[in-house]
Formats: structure tokens, sequence, C-alpha cells
């Protein structure tokens, strides 16, 4: 078994520092990065994202250079950068991590993100669950300006930056971007259409960037360390590290960071210890939304465009192992069920769909599916994949469609009892 | 103008820049299917019915949201897109009830209309019936919120429109729900019964409170005398609903229509609109010669009196004590017309045809019983009224025209006027010149305060006296205006306020799907039907000048406060006591 090595680079100083002291994260290089980039142009900082090759952590793989690059030009009154910590996905507790952990980097990074895109109020967007992160966010906030680098002309550079922790609203889409936008104006979590982006149009109405934790945490060892160094590490087209987080029927439920081209078998295997109360069934990727993948695509790598190739998801890097003493269409039902509590109802086809197809999920359980429901739930599923109007309508059908296309045997199994 | 060319369908267009998908197939014949797009309203892009193919995109575009790209490639007929409309059909239709043989948009729903062009003839998903309580508790308006298809037109004409924000959503998912809050009636919140979200409903979700039946009840008695009395806004939409363009039809054959259903009098509200305007005229001077509150402003709208109850009471003083024309018919109708016609009044049933549903609110209001009883026994909506004709099986449109019973059937263009935004003060106008500087007005159309825009200013001369006034409709340009007063940023003597967009004409109880391009067009209408009557100011109407001389003797004077004046009530947010109901 050839073993893949953790590198450590979002969560350099996990359990190495004591999170609230700022000392002890500028002891450990802390703060470097801000200094250098105040020195540095605005376009200066985006091309060294640019060759970092640096893409989006929170699940939809987005080049960070480009998405900032479009806002950092446009001239306004006022910007703003939002950091999606919002962390709905199942399974999934990697920003967690970074804000309890090393709530400095974060806030260093949002900095660095207000300083290159002209923003000079920053909100930090966070699970509503994660009482204890606001908490470690909102202690780092307070050390940082005692420290003069948060506040008015920070450093002497003229650029005043603040930021704000707001709390979540308990709800899974609340994690998509416009939601996140409308749930801090006050209203009603519910995503909006695009056109505008949040990148011309955004929060109040003012050119806005969102990015995820792990995405921003990113960026102070850039700096330091030179896009090229990171364009290094892992895949060539989603470089650097990616964390994951082990859950499910695995020996080891922990969490790894490593280079993106690490296969799942590794992860699975090597740093999860392997499987637990039977033998592989399935895993699934990237959190609820994710695909139920088998075991003949586990030497993907994790990276976003392998996983996309090979039919699931990198999504939030959450690994749930499914062992085969489990009743996989009983699993999947659950994952559907999922999705009929958190669907916003804004728009027909993932209001009605997802209930539709924890509805089919539990005429299949029951053995009371006939074949033509398995075709109307294909069909459904298609739809909803192209017309919902965001993300988590388009993904809900992906444990049901991925089950059906690579476990359609378990389906036909039950199918058949029926007819 | 920069523009865009594309292909839709396989046909070139050439569009300005930014106009939608859907904007543009139609300029190429296409129809795009669609449920949330109100033409009035924002995007909301939610029903998703609308999607389309655009070649080199993945995802399904939403035609109403998405603006034609340049030399996009569009589809609007491929398989995709038919499974993806005919799938979002089914969706809604499974979870939404199957009677439409018995709801009061049957042939009139954008939804049915769909299911019947895209051949809907079985669904497969299971039918979902969530059997959710009806809203009864307004007298106005009434909701079915198992109809609803969550398109968010009601939320944002009350919210955006009207700035009432009655309405918002509840729940998440399959179980989402477009209520009051709390989910209360909207008897029990701070509606004001305008109906303009009747109008935005796709569906028969919303609609008033039908109550013709009680009407064929009270024809039906023989002890009843049954009379009615019916606003100038009636006739230039009751076309619509039967198929003729927006006032072609004849006052006329409305008035035998009415006789045919069985009315013992077939009146006009315009009498009374006549009266208002001396009554409110002459209140006007009041306050101006005798330091009154100021700006006065009109009373004629229950939507916006309830508004004004509600969000402004501080500004209850400013209304005009004078009772709309519909309250003042109803006290008349049990007084003076029951004497002149020697009726008893307690068996007289009075019935009156409003474009509005919060007149039904209106005529229940406890203080409306001037004559010993309820002044106007029930009121009858637009649509209602086109009910009664075809129950009665009546061809209105070949109808031999007849006249309006006397007295109470004479009336002036001023009183016509009334239908539309800025009538009043227009009708208002013409009198009050005439009667303080004593001279014949040159020309009598005052076009300042004429049309759709929200709100008016004009400045009028009274020979030395400067006549600052106001035209507001919708409450919530009338919220703009009060804000601006309460600010001290503008000062006015009168200001006319009707609650809904574009006057009377657009009111709630108007054939449904009403919209801003039908309302211009009423308003044209009204316009042309002033224009040609023989007499055009309220104070020339002899019939008034005989009420006064017979009953009322003066105007303001004892008789008058007794039948024609009233007074409002403070009333909270939300939710509030049964009292204040
Ligand atoms: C339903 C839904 C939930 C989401 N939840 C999260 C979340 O919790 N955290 C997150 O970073 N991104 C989430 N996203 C993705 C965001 O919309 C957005 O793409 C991301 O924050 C962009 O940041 P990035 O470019 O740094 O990845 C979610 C998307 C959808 C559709
Ligand atoms: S896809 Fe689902 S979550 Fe997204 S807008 Fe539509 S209903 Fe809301
Ligand atoms: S009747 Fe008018 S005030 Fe009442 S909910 Fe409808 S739009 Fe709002
Ligand atoms: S009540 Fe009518 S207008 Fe309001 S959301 Fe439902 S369907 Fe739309
Ligand atoms: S009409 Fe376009 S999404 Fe509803």
């Amino acid at each position: 078994m050839s073993l893949a090595k953790e590198q450590r680079i979002v969560l350099n100083n996990y359990d190495k520092i004591n999170p609230a002291s700022i000392d002890e994260y500028i002891a450990q290089g802390g703060y470097q990065a801000l200094k250098k980039a105040l020195t540095m142009s605005s376009a200066a900082i985006i091309d060294e994202l640019k060759a970092s090759g640096l893409r989006g952590r929170g699940g939809a793989g987005f080049p960070t250079w480009l998405k900032w690059s479009f806002t950092a030009p446009i001239e306004a009154d006022q910007k703003y950068i939002v950091c999606n910590a919002d962390e709905g996905e199942p399974g999934t507790y990697k920003d967690r991590l970074i804000m309890d952990k090393d709530p400095y980097r974060l806030i260093e990074a949002l900095t660095i993100a207000g300083y290159t895109l002209g923003a000079t109020k920053g909100y930090i967007y966070v699970r509503g669950e994660y009482p204890q992160s606001q908490q470690s966010l909102n202690t780092a906030i307070t050390g940082t300006k005692a420290a003069g680098m948060m506040g008015k002309n920070i450093l002497g550079s003229g650029f005043d930056f603040d930021l704000e922790v707001f709390s979540g609203a308990f709800a899974f889409v609340c994690g998509e971007e416009t939601a996140i936008i409308e749930s801090i104006e006050g209203k009603r979590g519910e995503p909006r259409i695009r056109p505008p982006y949040p990148g011309t149009v955004g929060l109040w109405g003012k050119p806005t960037v969102i990015n995820n934790v792990e995405t921003l945490a990113n960026i102070p060892a850039i700096l330091n360390n030179g896009g090229k160094w990171f364009a290094s590490i892992g895949a060539v087209k989603y470089p650097g590290t990616k964390i994951m987080t082990l859950s499910g029927d695995v020996v080891n439920k922990t969490f790894v960071e490593v280079p993106t081209d690490t296969t799942l078998y590794d992860i699975i295997y090597g740093f999860g210890g392997g499987v637990t109360g039977g033998d592989f069934l399935a895993v699934q990727v990237g959190g609820n939304s994710g695909g139920v993948l088998p075991e003949s695509l586990l030497n993907t790598p994790i990276d976003f465009d392998s996983m996309m190739a090979a039919g699931g998801s990198l999504g939030t890097g959450a690994v749930f192992v499914i062992n085969d003493k489990r009743d996989l269409l009983d699993v999947v039902k659950n994952m559907a069920h999922f999705f009929t509590e958190e669907s916003c109802g804004k728009c027909t086809p993932c209001r009605e769909g997802c209930q539709r197809l924890y509805d089919f999920m539990v005429k299949v359980c029951d053995g009371k599916a006939t074949v033509k429901d398995l075709k109307i739930a294909n069909g459904l599923a298609r739809v909803m994949n192209k017309s919902a109007l965001c993300g988590l309508g388009q993904a809900a059908p992906t444990p049901v469609q991925t089950a059906i296309k690579f476990f359609g045997n378990k389906f036909e199994e039950k199918l058949l009892q029926n007819s | 103008m920069e523009t865009v060319t594309a292909v839709i369908d396989g046909c070139k267009v050439e569009v300005a820049k930014g106009t939608t998908i859907l904007d543009a197939a139609k300029t190429v014949g296409i129809k795009i299917p669609t449920l949330c797009y109100h033409p009035d309203q924002s995007i909301k892009a939610n029903c998703r019915i609308c999607v389309v193919e655009v070649e080199g995109v993945q995802l399904l575009q939403a035609a109403c949201a998405t603006a034609v790209g340049k030399d996009m490639v569009i589809k609007t007929n491929t398989m995709a897109v038919r499974e993806a409309r005919k799938t979002v059909l089914e969706l809604i239709l499974a979870h939404h009830p199957q009677d439409c043989l018995q709801c009061i948009r049957n042939q009139n729903c954008e939804l049915q209309t769909l299911a019947h062009e895209y051949n809907v003839r079985e669904n497969r998903f299971e039918h979902i019936d969530e059997n959710l309580l009806l809203d009864l508790t307004s007298p106005g308006v009434h909701r079915d919120p198992n109809k609803c298809i969550k398109c968010g037109r009601c939320i944002e004409v009350c919210e955006r429109v009207q700035t009432a924000a009655v309405y918002s959503k509840y729940n998440r998912g399959f179980k989402v729900g477009v209520a009051p809050v709390l989910n209360l009636g909207l008897g029990e919140v701070a509606c004001i019964n305008c109906g303009q979200c009747v109008h935005a409903c796709p569906v028969g979700a919303i609609y008033e409170n039908d109550q013709h039946e009680q009407v064929w009840d009270a024809i039906c008695d023989p002890k009843k005398h049954v009379v009615c009395q019916m606003a100038p806004a009636i006739r230039v939409a009751l076309a619509e609903e039967f198929g003729l363009n927006a006032g072609e039809l004849e006052m006329g054959k409305i008035v035998a229509a009415l006789r045919q259903i069985g009315f013992d009098k077939v009146f006009h509200t315009n009498f009374t609109a006549d009266l208002t305007i001396i009554e409110e005229g002459n209140e006007l001077l009041h306050r101006i010669n005798n330091g009154g509150k100021l700006p006065m402003i009109t009373s004629c709208s229950p939507g916006w009196i309830k508004y004004c109850e509600h969000f402004y009471p501080d500004f209850l003083d400013n209304l005009s004590t004078c009772k709309s024309p519909q309250q003042m018919f109803g006290a008349l109708v049990k007084t003076y017309y029951a004497e002149k016609a020697s009726i008893d009044p307690a068996d007289i049933y009075s019935v009156s045809f409003m474009p509005c549903t919060a007149k039904k609110f209106e005529c229940i209001r406890p203080e409306m019983n001037s004559s010993g009883y309820q002044d106007v026994d029930v009121v009858l909506t637009t649509r209602e009224l086109a009910r009664m004709i075809r129950e009665a099986g009546i061809d209105i449109v070949n109808i031999a025209p007849e006249d309006f019973d006397a007295p109470m059937g004479m009336y002036t263009g001023a009183a016509v006027i009334f239908g539309a935004t800025g009538g009043v003060m227009e009708a208002a106008l013409r009198t009050v010149y005439e009667v303080v500087t004593g001279k014949t007005l040159q020309d009598i159309n005052f076009t300042a305060v004429r049309g759709m825009e929200g709100i008016k200013e004009a400045t009028v001369d009274l020979d030395g006296l400067e006549v600052k006034v106001a035209v507001a409709h919708t409450t919530g340009n009338a919220r703009k205006l009060l804000d601006a007063i309460r600010a001290g940023e503008k000062f006015y003597h009168f200001i006319e306020v009707m609650a809904c967009p574009g006057g009377c004409i657009g009111g709630g109880g108007q054939p449904y799907g009403t919209t801003n391009e039908i309302r211009q067009k009423r308003i044209d209408a009204i316009y042309d039907e002033d224009a040609g009557l023989p007499i055009r100011k309220s104070h020339e109407n002899p019939a008034i000048t005989q009420l006064y001389e017979e009953f009322l003797k003066e105007p303001l004077g004892h008789k008058s406060h007794e039948l024609l004046h009233t007074h409002y009530t403070k009333r909270s947010l939300y939710p509030f006591s049964k009292e204040e109901k």
C-alpha cells in the first residue's frame, strides 16, 4: 500500500499554538504575508494568486484570482469581502478546524483580501451551530485590533479594514453565496438570481467577494512562499492541499490535509485505516450533495476535476464510508430526506422535486417501486440538475442518481419484488 | 441604442442590449410560458417554467431572467426544454387542488391555461393535498393557501406597491407557504383590503369574498325593494369580461342588464360623486378660510382610509370628513329616496357595484348606519356583476340600452373621472374654481393631475389664492407623500389619494389579471366618456341642486353632517384586537 503523506498548509499551526494568542501566531510567521501584501499592488497580489492556481474550497472550484479580478478594479464607495463559514454539509468540519485552532490565519487572509479588493469591511458568516468558532474569531478580532493590525490605517499603509462575525441562520442553503447576502441583509435566506453576480452587485448592492474559509486560509502561505510553490503541490489543475474529513464506517474518523493528487483509496485505507464493521461498499465524497461512489473509483485523485470526471464531486472534502452490512438504499433514502428539509422552497424543481425524490426512495425501500417509478425519478433528477435555481437543487439528486448509476443492481432487486 | 443579435429557434433577432430572452422571443412570435413573471413586477425566476437552452451553456436558462447575449443561439423547443416544462407543470399540479371546475379562476388562471397549452393529460406524480385552512377572516379578500404556487407576486405587490407588507413566506422546502405574519388571517392584520394581491396572483389562491348569492336571495324576496348603485370604473372594465375592449360597453346596456337581473331601481354612484364634490369642495374652502387642518386629503378610497388608520394615524385629522360616494349614496337611499318613494327603509336592500374589494369592508364599518340601518347592504365587485349577468343568461353585448332611474341616476363628467387617478382632484378643481372666482373655466381639463405618474403635483390660481395640490395613487406613493409632509419638505392644501394603481379603474374588484397596460386603457376610456358628456361640472348637476333644495338644504349643513360625513379610527399594526377589525 502506497501511503501518501499529509502536508499541512492551512492546518500548519494546528495544535502548535494557543489559538487565542496573536503573539504565538506571529512567532510562527503570522502577519508576514499581510505586511508583504501592503507593499504590493492589488494587481500584483492577484497575479500571485493566478500563478498559484488556487481554486475555491467551498465546493464550486472557481479560480480565486479570477473572482477577485472582477471586483478589484471596480470603483465603488463601498465593497465587501465575505467569508463563507456556514459549513452546512453533513460530515464536514474543515472550516471549524481553522477557525477554532488558527483564527488569526483567517483574519490575516481576510485583511489581505480586503486590501486587494479595496473592501474596507468584511463579514465572517459563521454557521449558527458553531458558537465556539464565533467566539474564537471574536477573540482574535479583538486581539488583532489591539495589535494595530485592524481598524484605521493598518500598519501605516493608509488601508482601513474592519471585520464582523455574523451568526448563520441554521440552514444549509444559507451557505449558498447569494443566500448569505440575503441573510446578512436581514432577509429570509434564499438564493438570488444571477446575474448580477455578487462581484458587481452583492451585499447591500455593493461589489462583494465571497470566499470559503479554507480557500482564504491558503492565501498567507501563497504570498509568503510564492504562487509557483503552491502550484507545484498536488494536482496540476487544482493545486495545493485539501482537508478531508472522514466519517462513517471507517477506522479512523479523523481529518487529514493532503495534496490534491492523493487518491480516495489512500485517504480511506491509508489515513482512515480501512473500513470497519464489514467490507467496503460505497463512499460518498463531498457531503450530502456528493456522489455515492463504488470501489472501482477509489483510485480517483481527490482533485476537483478528477472527481468530476469520475461522476462524483470533491465538494467540501467530506468522506463518508459505507460498509456492505448497510442497506445502501436506506442510506440513500436518508440522504434524499436531508434535502426535503433543507431546500429553501423558492424554486419549483427543488421545492417539489426533493420531496418527490425522497418519496421515490421510500417507495423503493418499501419494495413498492416499479420500473416506471425509476424512470420518472431519473427524469425528475435530470430536470432538477438543469433547471433548479441554485446549486442546492441542482445537486440534490446526486446521491440518488449516482446510486442508481453505480448500484443499479440494488434498485433492480427491490423493484423486481414488485413486478 | 446598443443592440445585440442572436438566433432564437433558427430566427435571427436583433434587440436592445439587456432585453430578456422572453421578450426577444415575443418579437419573433415565440411564446415562452411563464408563471412567476409579471409585467409590472421585478424578475423572480423561481417557477422555472420558462427555461430554455442556450448553446454552450450546460444548465437551462430562465428566459425571464436572462438577457440575450451577443450571438447567443437559443432553443425554446428541445427535448430537454419540453421535459423541464412538463415536469415543472406536473410538479406544481400534483401539489395543487384538482378542482378547476369549482375554482373562482376557472378559465382565467395562468396555471390552468398552461396545463391546457402543454397538454398535461396525466400526472407522473401522485397528488398531495395539504388541506390547509381557507382564510375567510377578511370581509374583502379571501385566500385558499392550497392553491398557492409560491410565486411571490402577492408578496411583492403588497410590500413594494402598497407598502402594507402583509405577506411573507413561512417554512422551507415542500412545506413553504405564503401568508400574513404568524399565519394570521387577512382580517387580523394590517391588510387594507385593496385586493391588489388578487390581481398579482396567477391562480385562484387570492380572491374576493364573493357575495353575489346574497343579492339573488334579496332579488327573489318579494318583500324587498332592491336598489343598486354602480361606480364609474365599472363600465370601462366590465366590457373586458365580455370579450370587448376597455370602455366598449355602452352604459345603457349595463342599466338594461341590471333591470333584467331584477333590480327595482338602477341608480349611479356618480350622483353622489357629484355630491361629494360639493361637500368636499366646501369643506376644503372652509378649512382654508378658517385655519383648519391642512392638507385636506380625500376620503373616497376605503383602502386608503384603512391604510391611513393603520400606518399614519397622525394624519387622521387631515382626512376629509366626507364619506365616500358609495356611503353617501347608501345613507341617502334609505332616507331621501325612501321618503320620496314612500318606501319603508327597512324594506330597502341596497346593493353597490364597485371595482373594489375594500368597499366590502367599508360598508360594514359600524359607523356606516346613519340612516338607522346599515346604509349599504352589500358590495359586489365588477367580477361578481359579470357572474350575475352570465348566470342570468343576458347577452349584454346585444341588449337594447336603457336609462337610469331618476333622480339618483343623474350625473356629470366630473363624477365619471372619479374612476381614474387624479379624477377627484380635477372634479373638485372644476367646481372650486368656479365657486371661488365666480368665473367660468376656459379649459376644464386639468391634465397635470391625469395619468399613471405615481405622484402628481399642481398649483392652481383661484384669483390670487394659490392652491397647491397633489395626487397619489397606490398607498406606497401616499406613504412617500406623507413622509415628505411629515418631514416638512412639502406643503399642500389638498391631496387626492387612491389606494389602487391607476385609481379605481385598477381596483381589486376589477377583472382578474389587471395590469398597468390595461389600467391605462381604462383611464383613456374614462376621459373619453367625460369628454362626451353634456354636463362636466358637479355643481351644474340639476339633480344635486334639487337634492339640496328638497332635503339637505345646504352644503356642510345639519343634515349633511348627519348623513354624509364620518370619522376615523386609529388602528394598530398587528396583530390587533377583535374590536378594531
Ligand atoms: C446549497 C449550497 C450550500 C453551500 N454551502 C457552502 C458552505 O457552507 N461553505 C462554503 O464555503 N461554500 C458553500 N457553498 C458554495 C458557495 O456558494 C460559494 O461557491 C463559495 O462560498 C465560494 O467560495 P470559494 O470560491 O472560496 O469556494 C454552498 C453552495 C450551495 C449551492
Ligand atoms: S434550488 Fe432549492 S435551495 Fe436553491 S433556490 Fe431552488 S428551492 Fe431554493
Ligand atoms: S388586499 Fe392589499 S393590503 Fe391586503 S394583502 Fe392584498 S395587497 Fe396587501
Ligand atoms: S398566493 Fe398567489 S401570488 Fe401569492 S405566492 Fe401564492 S400563487 Fe403567488
Ligand atoms: S417565469 Fe421565468 S422562472 Fe418563472
